[in-house]
């Protein structure tokens, strides 16, 4: 990564913005620098703030936030304190914002030819018409657009996903701003594209030499993209480094867990979550944040919040255990768990399946087995048909021809076709955590439903189950009178587990069940359920499209692309040595931490 | 997000099959499910005034029934003929333009009604006139200054205004400004029923005023919801961290998006203003269609009950067609997707 | 390590069950407090008004027209009897038609729009245009029309006002209920297999209570608009009852002599319907503000 190292052109201090009205921070004490042509990785999970910081890069919070104090200066302008006007003349063109959302971004009433044109004429680019013409067409050449006037008379909704947040850089870019904020602009996007649009921002930063704060929660996107990092917990930045620093040998014990829980590709090391969750604004503890769930917390840690200590020309950290952390390098991580042996005999067959939303197809002549007590991992980007399958598995999705059996013995296609027991046996986990649970009911309520329905029993086996269950997720039993909005997304999550284990199933099906959550929490997720299947004896059926998941999961992998599968096999064989251009291809383009540390220079 | 997904037929349907080509096809598709609603409209009110179970004639002539009476007035509705070929009749009848007689004045429903329909025309005109950019401006200032002293004031004036039945806020207008407070303005309208109203200006102010005051904070609010939506969007964010001039964002951004429900509430309060008048000429004694259709049923008129009930649900669906249309062809998204 | 998580869920206890925290936001506001007052005040002069009647409302107790005098604190209405007696028996009516009728059309409203949303099939569309029949009136025509043949009988104003809301109501709930439909939480119930009745009631209706409670304040405003208009029209109860509506024709005449006859019945009604619009708004700014902000 070419890092030009030349003056700082970014630098905040003592930054902090709070809730108006209340005081309550949200962010305190925020103070970092980038030179130009630089990437700063900002990371962060949920609640870390980290959104709020870049867009105060720009003078601007959301609603219900003010910046109370501090300095960012780009340059030799202050962005903070100045008028409304002076606050406009810079937007967009000292500093710029490409934000996450590229279609709720841009306006669908406007073509995207008048909002790329218009931020050049606001900041006075060109002296014609013509000019700016000319300029547009140079911004699209620039992020690999067609610059024809068809496609620049497009309206957004008449674009995908990939084209619209290229637009968005376009936008960014067009009056060469010397800062850039990127706020996760590649979420939603298939990883050919991420990858495609990760390679177009890094050109054109080196080419500009613009300053880019890159904010995100995916540790491996940030590994491939930036040269330094910066880590933020619950409105506190508590580490700063270059990424191979960080990545490698991390002060703070909260980055340390945060880099043991992403998922690797080579699979050779259990994940690890951090238990407990980072406190929200108004209930941030005395002392340091992230004490309550560090292991090497001391009755120091719990006094005051550890100031800034620098460790190196480009390392801060605030800790007070830093050193102790530092040592603690050859801590050995836990191998990952041997998968138990797979069976001779089949629990779910499905053969031929062709599954139709409507009239159009979406799934294609799927074949596929699951053994008793294996694991099978289905893998595709979004919109391959893998969540349309396991719902047909599941009984949810009953528009699909095709035969699928359990143990031998035809399932019906519809849920409501199903007998009991099969019912009961195939049990499926939603990707939502936020939406799978009825907010109208407790949490006890939610899990006798599956109880009451399967097996009549008592009010006190009703109540003993559930308590089992609860316990069997590592939940607290006392979350059995609370009701979903009072618990966390990992939370959640356990407590739809435990709904679907409490039918005693032979088959679960995990859809995606850890992208709606933050990577410290899904690694316990993932340990969880690894662990219920060999405890329970489960067959699993594990949908995603993360594949650094699945080594540590799964035995067998069936790869899925526009609704068929392109290749499937053992998982170690299809990893390390895949047959077909497609899984190759999603296996270079897959960012991921090991190979972007591997790569020459830093 | 990759573009795997169908493309989506617009509009929110389910209809697959035959779909008639683009915004001349959803046109007549919308025209035709208007007629189709007309159609079910006219069997209600038939229905509702004709196919009673029990004697109609009877009912509708109550005490003052005699046998001949009774004979003539279900010869004149043919009520002795089997129910279908009655209603068969009298839509044929209305499709040609023959609304019947009038039981109460013996004359043909058309005379009746001509000038009252243009009365009413007058008075819906001049109230839609003051409501409908009345409501638009109000609620889109109050969204502009949202959660500050304007709206707030707005807000509860407008909650107060329209949580008032018509008839209580002529009445309060009527003793305010006519009877009791200040006696300036007439408390009953004097114009007869083939004057032009507008000979009379004074008489068209407190029945204008009422239904301004009846119909416009509704739409206010709805306005003001709508235009929230569209300043609180993303892209009216993204707009201004662009660094965009106020003025354009505004103008440029935020207003074309709030065309739709502009329309929208613009024919909404047409269609409450087609339902105001019935209640506030009465208060009034305006000579119009409402006090028209008060004293049709008082006087157990039934051809001008059913033709004044026909046409106002005509008004009404035209109305709501025009909107959806008028929508579409205002939003490029629905409006390419039709293509 | 999958060490058990507990919830670290400092600070202020707050409320758990769903609609307490709705009503106690609502009541937070003074414009809830302020509807509440005067739709008590208005319910109890009109449930028990006449107790304290100094006279019968058809009694004759003086001149037509008249002014206050000892035995008419609020003077006589149009044939001598007494304004204040026939104020104080004039609300019951009112009141107990409103709600009838807008009861009727809540329960008819909220069973079709839930089967509608749920349905999601032609039976949606069918149910749909039905209901847009109905809105292709409004509604004091509908009532209009119904009343024409058969005459103002007590039982068909409810049952036309009850149709009137209906649609409305149905059209809120299956807005509302069309977005609960898409969650998951519906799609885990039908998994296992839970019936369609249940799903409705379990799932569907618990979720779609804060737009309903709205709506349902909403209409009865209305309905009380309605019914009070109808009678004023003539359409309602009949002379000689004590009817707020009915009164307010009644004494129209005499306004230039003295005004309470009408101003009486027209404050409260007015007072009545704008304290329901309050207790709706309260209601309603209750339900964005928790969607928004999360339960605190």
């Amino acid at each position: 990564m070419s890092g030009r190292r030349s003056d700082v052109v970014l630098r905040v201090e003592g930054l902090r913005i709070e809730v108006e009205g209340s005081g309550v921070d949200i962010v305190d004490d925020v103070g970092f620098h980038i030179s130009a042509g630089e990437v700063l990785g900002l990371v962060g999970e949920s609640g870390s703030g980290k959104t709020t910081v870049g867009l105060a890069l720009l003078g601007h919070t959301r609603r219900g936030a003010r910046i109370a104090a501090g300095r960012i200066a780009i340059g030799e302008l202050a962005v903070l304190g100045q008028s409304p006007a002076a606050l406009r003349a810079m937007r967009g063109k000292v500093v710029s914002y490409v934000p996450q959302d590229p279609g709720a971004a841009l306006n669908p009433a406007l073509r995207i030819g008048t909002q790329l044109e218009e931020t050049l004429e606001a900041h006075g680019f060109g002296s014609s018409a013509e000019e700016r013409r000319t300029r547009l067409g140079e911004m699209l050449d620039e992020v690999l657009l067609p610059s024809d006037s068809a496609f620049v008379r497009r309206y957004p909704h008449q674009l995908s996903g990939g084209q619209q947040q290229r637009v968005g850089l376009a936008m960014a870019f067009a009056c060469r701003p010397s800062v850039i904020v990127l706020d996760e602009p590649t979420t939603g996007l298939d990883v050919t594209t991420q990858a495609h649009v990760l390679q177009t921002v890094r050109m054109l930063c080196d080419t500009h030499g613009v300053a880019a704060l890159y904010v995100s929660h995916d540790l491996a996107v940030v590994a491939t993209l930036a040269n330094r990092v910066a880590v933020m917990y619950a409105g506190r930045m508590v580490e700063v480094g270059t990424e191979r620093t960080l990545f490698l040998t991390a002060a703070h014990p909260y980055t340390r867990r945060l880099v043991e829980a992403i998922p690797e590709m080579s699979g050779k090391h259990a994940l690890e979550g951090i238990p407990g969750t980072a406190p929200r604004p108004g209930h941030r503890p005395t002392g340091c944040f992230f004490a309550p769930r560090c292991d090497f917390a001391v009755e120091e840690c719990t006094g005051s919040f550890p100031p800034v200590e620098q460790l190196g020309e480009n390392h801060e950290v605030r800790c007070f255990r830093h050193g102790d952390v530092a040592t603690e390098l050859a801590r050995e991580r836990r191998p990952a768990p041997a998968l138990p042996a797979a069976e001779t005999d089949t629990l779910l067959s499905v053969r031929k399946l062709d599954a139709f939303h409507g009239s159009f197809q979406f799934v294609f002549d799927v074949d596929l087995t699951v053994k008793p007590r294996q694991c099978v991992a289905l893998v595709g980007e979004s919109g391959s048909g893998k969540t349309t399958l396991a719902r047909c598995i599941a009984g949810i999705h009953a528009n699909f021809t095709g035969d699928v059996s359990l143990r031998g013995e035809a399932v019906p296609h519809g849920a409501r076709e199903r007998d009991r027991r099969l019912r009961r046996e195939i049990q499926y986990v939603f990707q939502s955590p936020y939406s799978s649970l009825n907010p109208r009911r407790t949490v006890g309520q939610i899990i006798a439903q599956p109880l009451k329905l399967f097996f009549d029993p008592s009010r006190q086996e009703t109540h003993d189950r559930t308590l089992r269950a609860l316990e069997r997720v590592s939940i607290s039993t006392s979350v059995i009178d609370r009701y979903p909005h009072e618990l966390s997304g990992g939370e959640r999550q356990r407590v739809a587990i435990a709904r679907a284990l409490v039918a005693e199933p032979s088959l679960l099906v995990c859809d995606e069940i850890t992208s709606a959550l933050d990577v410290s929490v899904q690694a316990a997720i993932v340990d969880l359920i690894a662990e219920l299947q060999r405890e329970m004896n489960l067959g699993l059926l594990f949908v995603t499209h993360n594949l650094a998941l699945i080594r540590t999961i799964a035995e067998e992998v069936a790869v899925m692309s526009g609704g068929r599968i392109v290749e499937e096999g053992p998982v170690d064989r299809v990893l390390d040595s895949p047959q077909e251009d497609y899984t190759k291809r999603l296996l270079t383009d897959t960012p991921s931490l090991e190979a972007a540390l591997a790569a020459p220079g830093a | 997000m990759t573009s795997a997904g169908p493309s989506t037929a617009g509009l929110g349907t389910r209809r697959r099959g035959l779909l008639l080509h683009g915004i001349t096809g959803f046109v007549l598709r919308r025209s035709l499910l208007g007629l189709l609603t007309l159609f079910l409209v006219s069997i209600v009110v038939f229905a509702a005034t004709q196919a009673l179970p029990g004697d109609a004639a009877r009912a509708i002539l109550g005490r003052t029934a005699t046998p001949d009476s009774l004979a003539a007035l279900r010869k004149q509705l043919h009520l002795g003929e089997p129910m279908l070929q009655q209603y068969v009749h009298w839509l044929g009848r209305f499709l040609r333009g023959d609304l019947g007689n009038s039981l109460a004045a013996n004359e043909p429903v058309t005379t009746l009604l001509g000038t009252r329909i243009e009365n009413s025309a007058v008075l819906v005109f001049l109230s839609a006139l003051i409501s409908t950019p009345l409501a638009i401006v109000l609620g889109a200032v109050s969204a502009r200054r949202r959660d500050r002293p304007f709206d707030h004031a707005a807000s509860i004036t407008m909650l107060t205004l329209a949580a008032l039945p018509e008839f209580v806020v002529g009445l309060g207008l009527v003793v305010l400004f006519g009877t009791t407070v200040f006696k300036i303005l007439p408390a009953v309208s004097l114009i007869a029923p083939n004057e032009a109203p507008w000979t009379h200006p004074k008489d068209l102010i407190l029945p204008t005023l009422t239904l301004v005051i009846a119909v416009c904070p509704y739409t206010a609010r709805i306005m003001r919801a709508s235009m929230v939506e569209v300043l609180e969007s993303d892209y009216v964010e993204m707009a201004r961290l662009k660094g965009l001039a106020e003025q354009r964002v505004v103008w440029r951004h935020a207003v074309p998006n709030a065309i739709a429900p502009t329309i929208q509430v613009t024919a909404l309060n047409l269609a409450y203003l087609a339902g105001g008048i019935v209640v506030v000429e009465y208060v009034f004694g305006y000579a119009g269609v409402g006090s028209a259709l008060v004293d049709a049923v008082h006087n157990r008129d039934v051809p001008v009950v059913q033709a004044l009930a026909l046409m106002i649900a005509a008004i009404y669906i035209v109305l709501n067609v025009v909107a959806d249309v008028a929508a579409i062809l205002v939003s490029p998204r629905l409006r390419t997707s039709l293509k | 390590m999958s060490g058990a998580e507990t919830a670290v869920h400092a600070g202020a206890a707050f409320q758990r069950r769903p609609l307490v925290l709705l009503f106690r936001r609502a009541w937070r506001q003074g414009r809830t407090r302020i509807g509440v007052f005067l739709v008590l005040l208005l319910v109890g002069t009109a449930l028990i008004g006449p107790l304290f009647a100094p006279h019968s409302p058809s009694e004759f107790v003086g001149l037509p027209n008249g002014g206050p005098s000892s035995a008419a604190k609020l003077g006589t209405d149009n044939l001598g009897r007494d304004i204040l007696s026939r104020f104080l028996w004039g609300g019951r009516s009112i009141l107990g038609l409103s709600v009838a009728a807008t009861a009727i059309g809540l329960v008819f409203g909220v069973t079709i729009g839930l089967v509608a949303a749920y349905s999601r099939s032609i039976l949606d569309d069918v149910l749909m245009r039905a209901m847009d029949v109905i809105l292709a009136f409004p509604s004091i025509v509908l009532a209009l029309v119904a009343v024409a043949t058969v005459g103002p009988k007590l039982w068909l104003i409810v049952l036309t006002v009850g149709i009137t809301t209906a649609p409305r109501v149905a059209r809120v709930t299956r807005g509302a209920s069309l977005d609960v439909v898409e969650r998951d939480f519906v799609r885990a119930a039908e998994a296992i297999g839970e019936s369609h009745g249940r799903i409705l009631l379990g799932e569907l209706l618990p979720n779609v209570t804060s737009p309903l409670l709205v709506e349902a304040s909403l209409r009865l405003t209305y309905s009380i608009g309605l019914i009070a208009g109808l009678s004023f029209l003539g359409f309602g109860l009949q002379p000689p009852a004590a009817d707020w509506g009915l009164m307010i024709n009644e004494n129209r005449l005499a306004l230039t002599v003295h005004p309470w006859g009408v101003v009486m019945p027209v404050v409260a009604i007015a007072l009545l319907t704008i304290g329901t619009s309050l207790i709706g708004d309260g209601l309603s700014r209750a339900a964005a503000g928790i969607e928004r902000g999360g339960a605190e």
